[in-house]
């Protein structure tokens, strides 16, 4: 392939995932500034990577790829700063749908308390989450970006939910009706 | 709706998708372009005579390869400033200085 066309498709990918890593890094990370880093980072990185991703992946999809860059991005800003992800991260959860102004205050508490509990989930099954209902990336796709298995990850995922269940029953029934 | 689906749609409504900041594709594009502009200076002190000197090859090589990745780079930032023109027309003077530095480096090595 000649360089014009991999920078074509390198710009499709861009464009395709810049919200999905944009959305990772903040939910990793727990503060815009530093999302923006370490977005920016994982798309330089990849850009220098790109063309041998591109021939090892026999035709599949390269978000696990690149979400996989910036996953190892955010590792070593954790370990850099020996710091747990931070957990003011309310201000991201917008509730799109119309509501009346006591079911949105309800709601938002209810978000507010599963945005915690992720938080403080162990950084695997916090990933997993994320990818999945930030990224909306289904099994296969998780477990490649974790360098898993697809059962391995259908089974992480099964208990970061049971996990967040069960702390939010702890918290005081931020899951009840 | 079961508990589980209830936890589930909250997860939904909590880990939104997140749209990045005009700030950071601001960012990104500019750190391209310094990478692109710091890559032609790079080619454009280049000297025949270092070919010469196996001391230098790494050096152009490493040259060469951050010239390549950020002019590739340049499609990226086209994209995005469609709306800019300004800043588009000093992007084209950049990818034609690319061109010309290249096609320069090939007629000096006889290629």
């Amino acid at each position: 392939m000649d360089k014009p066309q991999l920078d074509r498709e390198f710009s499709d990918l861009y464009r395709a995932h810049l919200r999905d890593v944009y959305s990772y890094s903040y939910y990793r990370i727990g503060n815009h500034h530093d999302a923006e880093d370490l977005t920016e980072q994982t798309f330089l990185q990849a850009y220098r990577h790109f063309a041998r991703a591109r021939a090892e992946s026999n035709g599949r999809p390269l978000r696990p790829w690149l979400i996989r860059i910036a996953h190892n991005l955010a590792a070593n800003y954790h370990r850099d700063r020996s710091r747990k992800p931070q957990t003011n991260l309310e201000d991201a959860a917008i509730l799109s749908e119309p509501h009346g102004t006591e079911q949105i205050v309800e709601e938002r508490e209810e978000v507010q308390a599963v945005l915690r509990g992720v938080a403080g989930l162990p950084d695997d099954r916090r990933e997993a989450l994320i990818m999945r209902f930030a990224l909306g990336m289904d099994n296969r796709e998780i477990a490649r970006s974790l360098d898993r298995s697809e059962g391995a990850t259908k089974v992480l995922i099964h208990r970061a939910i049971k996990q967040l269940e069960q702390r939010l029953e702890d918290e005081g029934g931020g899951g009840d009706e | 709706m079961s508990e589980a689906e209830r936890l589930e749609r909250l997860l939904h409504d909590a880990l939104v998708p997140l749209e990045p900041p005009g700030v950071l594709t601001e960012r990104l594009e500019r750190t391209l372009t310094e990478l692109t502009a710091s890559a032609v200076d790079e080619l454009a002190e280049f000297d025949p005579s270092a070919l010469r000197d196996p001391r230098r090859w790494a050096r152009l090589a490493a040259a060469g390869v951050v010239a390549g990745t950020a002019g590739g780079a340049l499609i990226l930032v086209r994209a995005r400033q469609k709306h800019r023109r300004s800043e588009a027309h000093g992007l084209r003077a950049l990818q034609n200085g690319l061109r010309e530095v290249s096609g320069d480096m090939r007629r000096r090595l006889g290629r």
